[in-house]
């Protein structure tokens, strides 16, 4: 049997062991509507808080800011549209970038159709906004600043506490779309001036459909989801018992081995960053170089296309993405490496490689191993690279 | 998502590679649409007795390229403009809708190969009369059919 190696943690991970067991019980047993006063009522009542309050220590936010959704989306489309529609009498615009997550730029877009103005700040060459832009960008019309706390594809973090500190000074309200950061780096949303953060727990070992939005006390924000009393009368529907209490489980782990787990991520990671720079030429780091999440791993490699390259690491057991256009069914590559700068011909040719938990040094060597001689073959397929040759040759 | 045939062709691609001193060389595609295509093809009394190609591409861009090859290898330069990019994804057992324009490349990579080697032969080959190398395929692709 072919190895398997998955190496797209960032797109999903597996629920853990210890996770799943603490959600079994909701299924089956303990499957009362929280809502009921009756006993087996009361007893998923106080699963939810207890995992409400694993949430918000985890981020340093207080229990009663943190409001579960159906996931990180969901987050994003009610901090963005929830903000606008219930200060559109402060003002009509909003500031974001051009790197975010579709939820956050689909989002944006939707606004922009409904009368708001927005900004989508540049980033440089890593990656990283524009703060200067960020801050001549604020008007007495701004109303929200939503800036992801890491990037999804490239990794690269953002200078998150003082983007917090312009929007405070500026009394704009300040969303982090913060996905990929929850359980990857330590959040403390008081220090750092965040008014709302979108999370999700199949990003961090939980199961899929659930995440949370965090909503700092006193924010002036509308409802998204009518119809209930469900999470104080903000988002209406019979809570997902056994997501949420697998979600206060995940982040409850993931905070009590983050130390462990960036290092461990980080060493694999560069591991792999130096064993793709040493074996092929022609290869380009995308996202930060130090700045960036601890699984993050997004190159370029020049010459040939990226759905080629994941089809090709599938056929060895190897699990990655990537950011080319045939990979997604559009003729444009991801928007994230335009951004930084990449011509279409090298973004297509990208990369991503996220690890996770349960990968090994092993792993890293065989994707390594089996690198050098998917892009080795796919090289001496493509015309450009035989241009390249003949130059050199020259 | 690929059928066993293009993932075959992907992955065991037929004719890769250059024909030196080529009677006929077509390169169609765009590296900003994250495709290129080019074909040698050896021609003997007008017969297409060698043809190899070199693909940038994802993998059905590859695997249509390889198919197309072996569909015109041995045939005459009449029966290579027969080839359209229906037949070469229909013998790849079909193409996703969104990867149409590969078989497109593919059929126009094969006359961009046929133009060359009629302007080097000054003769004039049937149906590439108003043929225009650089055409962007994108634009005329037809997603709709498989």
């Amino acid at each position: 049997m072919v190895r398997q190696v998955y190496l797209d943690n960032a797109a999903t991970t597996p629920v853990k062991k210890e996770v799943l067991d603490a959600m079994m019980p909701y299924f089956t047993e303990k499957f009362g509507n929280p809502s009921s006063i009756y006993r087996l009522g009361q007893e998923t009542r106080a699963a939810i808080d207890e995992a409400r309050e694993k949430v918000a220590k985890a981020i340093n936010a207080s229990p009663r800011e943190i409001f579960f959704t159906g996931g990180g989306s969901e987050s994003d489309n009610w901090a963005i549209k929830g903000i606008a529609f219930a200060n559109r009498n402060k003002g009509d615009h909003i500031i974001t970038t051009k790197i975010e997550h579709h939820a956050v730029l689909h989002t944006c877009k939707y606004l922009e159709k409904n009368g708001f103005k927005v900004t989508y700040l540049d980033v440089d060459e890593y990656g990283t906004v524009d703060i200067d832009q960020l801050k001549k960008s604020i008007t007495d019309k701004t109303i929200l600043i939503s800036i992801m706390f890491a990037n999804n594809e490239i990794g690269t973090i953002q200078p998150i506490k003082e983007i917090g500190n312009i929007a405070r000074e500026n009394n704009v309200y300040f969303h982090t779309d913060a996905v990929q950061a929850v359980g990857n780096i330590k959040i403390d949303v008081k220090d750092l001036n965040i008014d709302l953060l979108s999370m999700s727990a199949h990003k961090l070992y939980g199961p899929k459909g659930i995440g949370a939005l965090y909503i700092r006390q006193g924010v002036k924000i509308d409802s998204y989801i009518h119809g209930g009393a469900q999470e104080k009368n903000r988002r209406a529907g019979t809570e997902n018992i056994p997501g949420i209490v697998g979600f206060g489980k995940a982040i409850e782990l993931a905070y009590e081995n983050i130390d462990e787990h960036n290092s461990k991520l980080i060493k694999l990671r560069d591991k792999l960053i130096k064993g793709i720079y040493d074996n092929i030429d022609y290869v380009r780091l995308n996202g930060h170089p130090e700045n960036r999440l601890p699984g993050n791993v997004n190159f370029s490699f020049e010459f040939i296309e990226g759905e080629s390259l994941l089809l090709s690491l599938d056929m060895v057991g190897i699990s990655a993405s990537s950011g080319s256009a045939c990979t997604s069914g559009s003729l444009d590559p991801s928007h994230v490496l335009l951004a930084i700068g990449l011509p279409h011909e090298i973004a297509h040719g990208s990369l991503r490689l996220t690890l996770g938990d349960f990968n090994t040094e092993e792993d890293v060597d065989y994707v390594i191993e089996n690198l050098v001689k998917i892009v080795d073959r796919l090289r001496q397929m493509s015309p450009l690279y035989e241009n390249v040759k003949k130059n050199i040759r020259g | 998502m690929y059928s066993e045939k293009v993932m075959d062709h992907f992955m065991n691609p037929r004719n890769v590679g250059e024909i030196e001193n080529a009677d006929g060389v077509g390169q169609v595609g765009n590296p900003k649409c994250g495709d290129i295509m080019k074909m040698y093809l050896k021609i003997e009394n007008d017969v297409i007795v060698d043809v190899k190609f070199k693909t940038f591409g994802c993998g059905s861009a590859i695997a249509s390229s390889s198919m197309a090859t072996e569909l015109i290898k041995g045939k005459t330069i009449h029966e290579a403009m027969k080839l359209t990019n229906k037949a070469v994804a229909e013998a790849l057992d079909g193409l996703p809708p969104v990867k149409m324009h590969c078989s497109v490349l593919a059929e126009q990579a094969i006359k961009a190969a046929l133009y060359d080697y009629a302007k080097k032969n000054n003769i004039t080959i049937e149906g590439l009369e108003n043929f225009n190398p650089d055409e962007d395929v994108h634009h005329h692709e037809d997603e709709g059919m498989n």
